[in-house]
């Protein structure tokens, strides 16, 4: 079984919105018709995204660390707002995992976003249907680009790479890889809704030197100073030839 | 959450036409056995009448919650897993099983199903009352189910939710049940009125048990969780745009605490103390005035009540959107 997902380092995360923007452009620009953009340059704009970039800050200054967090809808294995559709405009794919709504289907009841504990459906207000990430469905299966340019909106346009594009189900990939062995880990998994994507934790690189590593143990003079000087004699330089 | 008046009205509407319709099959019921006086046929139709036109009410109230209302007719797909399809199947069914009650008694066509010499329990009647009974608690199940079953909204996550639905339902349906009796059937009255009177304080003591529990929740979601950073100390700075989303208008109910708990105590005050209090006068002074009033009061209170349900529940998307 195939489960496409995104695996976002938090460490790497630069929180440019690069990846809302160019998501907002191709997702509004497709054949599902635009994305709702209210008042984008008045007062109290308003308008439907797949993505968010968001900033939080951790810890008390000075001592405090920004973190940039993106968030989409996470394709859960399980997606709770899948069964309370009542229409079944709201599904998920068996071939790749990705969660979907069928905007043909869609009656617009917004019960489907009550069930995501994480806020990732947001209604288009103009179509008054419900509006969810889709992995760019409509580009990374498009045979007509290049085989790189295969990738969701979101992941090109990334200027630090700190999104990865893969199947979290085959032990293999980039995104299982960087899952193991940087700690990647789910949102709230307190609900057992098993997001497919993951988000790799804030690393600190640190060199840990140990006490005896400050004094050099090979020290004949068991104390720090200049090197003791070298005889004046000739070397074995002078004397060979080779 | 966003209380929506297009959910409070289709809620606190199907859920008195519920009871309405409850109390004219429990007073067929006592009168088929003899422990209440026969009531003519147009009190039995009537009443029909009156609980279709509250369900069809609510109906039409459901319907601006909708963003494409024209393909409505597809959400009874899902009724393997959605609680939501459940109800667009089952209201209809009982709206349905309301009309023809209605319509066999205003054409007073009830044979005995079992041969002419059978018990009244065999009477066609009182069979669709019946099916009714069963359609009309499947009903407030479903409604109930919608908001328990959504494990995440904690106030909501509990059996006390679906049976608040059905008791406020009953209770309502008949305080609305002793009124209309003091026009058609006033030896009635007191039967419907006692019974009210019953349910509503039962429902007050599961009201105020899920008040309590409210009360004492413990979230299991944080923002520790939410974004996964093991930190006693994190704070929101953005949340991704300048202006609000849907995420900001959905889940929030956008008023002040005080606001919040001042509904609170109108609504305890408007369904239990005063209602009961009026129909108790009515009763005894056989006053329709009073009794129409402890109607209008109590059902003015639930609106109040389904206000303070939505508003009360909060969303665990919520930790993601603390400050714009």
């Amino acid at each position: 079984m195939t489960q496409l997902a995104l695996v976002i380092d938090l460490n790497v995360c630069v929180g440019c919105h690069a990846c809302v923007t160019s998501c907002k452009q191709w997702n509004t620009s497709g054949a599902a018709g635009s994305l709702m953009d209210d008042n984008p340059y008045g007062k109290d704009p308003t308008g439907t995204f797949f993505n968010r970039v968001q900033t939080y800050e951790v810890g008390e200054f000075p001592l405090t660390e920004t973190v940039h967090f993106p968030k989409s809808c996470l394709h859960c294995e399980d997606p709770p707002c899948v069964p309370v559709c009542p229409t079944g405009a709201s599904y998920k794919r068996e071939e790749d995992g990705i969660v979907l709504v069928d905007y043909d289907k869609c009656i617009g009841c917004k019960y489907c976003s009550w069930a995501c504990p994480y806020g990732a459906r947001e209604i288009d207000e103009k179509q008054k249907v419900m509006k969810k990430c889709t992995l760019c469905v409509d580009r990374i299966y498009d045979e007509t680009l290049p085989e790189a340019e295969r990738k969701p909106a979101c992941v090109l346009a990334c200027p630090t790479s700190a999104r990865l594009f893969g199947d979290v189900h085959d032990p293999e990939s980039e995104v299982s890889i960087a899952i193991m062995e940087e700690g990647g880990y789910p949102l709230m998994p307190e609900w057992g809704t098993q997001p497919a994507n993951h988000y790799l934790p804030r690393r600190k690189t640190r060199i840990k030197i140990h006490e005896d590593e400050l004094t050099r143990v090979d020290n004949p003079l068991k104390k720090e100073g200049h090197l003791p000087e070298t005889d004046d004699g000739p070397f074995l330089e002078d004397s060979t030839s080779w | 959450m966003h209380p929506a008046f297009s959910v409070i009205f289709l809620t606190t509407l199907i859920g008195t036409a519920q009871g309405l319709f409850l109390a004219l099959v429990t007073a067929q019921t006592y009168g088929a056995i003899g422990a209440l006086p026969d009531q003519n046929l147009y009190f039995y139709s009537f009443g029909s009448l009156i609980a279709l036109a509250l369900l069809v009410a609510g109906l039409v109230a459901s319907f601006f919650h909708l963003g494409h209302p024209e393909r409505a007719w597809r959400s009874a797909a899902m009724w393997r897993t959605s609680w939501l399809s459940r109800e667009v199947i089952a209201l209809p069914a009982f709206m349905g099983t309301v009309f023809v009650y209605g319509l066999l008694h205003y054409m007073d066509w009830n044979p005995n199903l079992f041969g002419p010499n059978a018990p009244p329990e065999g009477e066609l009647t009182f069979l669709v009352g019946l099916v009714g009974v069963f359609l009309c608690f499947a009903l407030f199940v479903c409604t109930g189910m919608i908001y328990a079953c959504i494990k995440f909204l904690q106030e909501w996550n509990t059996p006390l939710t679906p049976l608040n639905y059905t008791l406020f339902g009953i209770a309502s349906g008949f305080t609305l049940a002793t009124a209309f009796s003091a026009f058609y059937a006033p030896q009635l009255v007191a039967f419907f009125g006692y019974w009210a009177i019953t349910f509503t304080v039962v429902v007050f003591l599961t009201r105020a048990a899920s008040l309590i529990r409210n009360k004492r929740i413990k979230y299991r979601s944080s923002i520790r969780s939410a974004i996964g950073v093991r930190h006693g100390q994190i704070q929101q700075k953005s949340q991704g745009s300048m202006g609000g989303s849907f995420n900001t208008r959905e889940y929030f109910h956008g008023k002040t605490a005080v606001f919040l708990k001042s509904i609170k105590w109108i609504f305890l005050v408007l369904v239990f103390p005063v209602p009961v209090l009026l129909l108790l006068a009515g009763i005894n002074t056989g006053s329709t005035v009073l009794l129409l009033l402890a109607f209008i009061v109590q059902y003015a209170g639930l609106i109040a009540e389904r206000w303070f349900f939505f508003a009360q529940a909060n969303h665990p998307q919520n930790l993601y959107y603390q400050t714009i």
